[in-house]
């Protein structure tokens, strides 16, 4: 079954995500795989466990060969959420940085609006 | 300049949580302000473009509830429930929050520091990832985590 959390996860994992990165590029075998990471296929192959549990990847049969490669559904069901979370993020601070140019722009009238009376009182007493 | 100043960080930290930096051109105590004052939050903290918060509701002090309610014409309303954990001014906010979609989400426990950098501030929110199910309904929604957590927000909620 296909779970967002499970995809995070199998994403934690630095050699799982180096896996993926791999897979980006094109299909490969457990063998192929191995090689790159110093792992042994029984290392690998749990960590292609994880990953095809989560959804991420797919494998097919040919002949005793198992290649596996990225399954995109999966993929996109997380990215899509991060994106939209980052999107709505970055929409609410772009609005904060205008509050807080409007903060400062108030605070500076309300200071200026301070000193008026001061500055007439010393205009006063010069005349 | 400007661009590489303020761009926004969002990370996966683990299996269980995101965090996200963003920088602001302005000292912690006015983007603290920005967090706390509800007048201030409803102006920026509504998510995609549409939504608005006409309920903004807050006691910012520990132990204090706040609600915040969002609506949008043509995708509906929502809102988020949460209390004040810890609220250290200007430099630190840890409270908890659950959407209500209406059923509630499971809590969601954000951190954010907002730590002095230069004439400006580094905020960083380190919040809860939500569970798929969560996720889910909330892509439905069309808005994202309130965060504040929204802000998770982002904010990220606040």
């Amino acid at each position: 079954m296909t779970s967002l959390n499970a995809s995070f996860a199998a994403l934690a994992d630095p050699t799982r995500r180096a896996i993926l990165s791999r897979l980006a590029r094109g299909e490969a075998t457990v063998m192929e795989l191995a090689k790159p990471f110093e792992m042994t296929q029984p290392a690998i192959s749990q960590h292609l466990k994880v990953l095809e549990e989560a959804g991420l990847i797919v494998q097919r049969v040919d002949g005793a060969k198992r290649p596996r490669r990225l399954a995109k559904a999966g993929i996109d069901a997380m990215d899509q959420w991060l994106a939209m979370l980052r999107k709505a993020l970055e929409k609410n601070y772009d609005r904060l940085d205008e509050v807080l140019a409007t903060m400062k722009a108030s605070e500076e009238t309300r200071a200026n609006s301070k000193l008026e009376p001061t500055k007439k009182r010393k205009k006063q007493r010069t005349l | 300049m400007t661009m590489t100043m303020t761009k926004m960080t969002l990370k996966t930290e683990g299996d269980t949580h995101i965090v996200v930096t963003r920088r602001f051109a302005a000292p912690p105590e006015a983007i603290y302000r920005a967090h706390t004052d509800p007048k201030l939050i409803q102006q920026w903290l509504l998510g995609p473009e549409g939504w608005t918060m006409p309920v903004c509701i807050n006691d910012a002090r520990p132990g204090g509830k706040f609600r915040y309610e969002w609506v949008h014409p043509k995708q509906g309303s929502f809102h988020i429930t949460g209390e004040f954990v810890e609220l250290q001014p200007p430099s630190k906010i840890v409270h908890i929050e659950r959407m209500h979609l209406p059923d509630p989400t499971p809590d969601n426990h954000v951190e954010t520091r907002f730590d002095p950098d230069g004439t400006g501030t580094l905020m960083t929110m380190r919040m809860t990832l939500p569970d798929a199910k969560t996720r889910a309904a909330m892509l439905a929604t069309g808005m994202e985590n309130g965060m504040e957590a929204s802000y998770v927000r982002l904010e990220g909620m606040i």
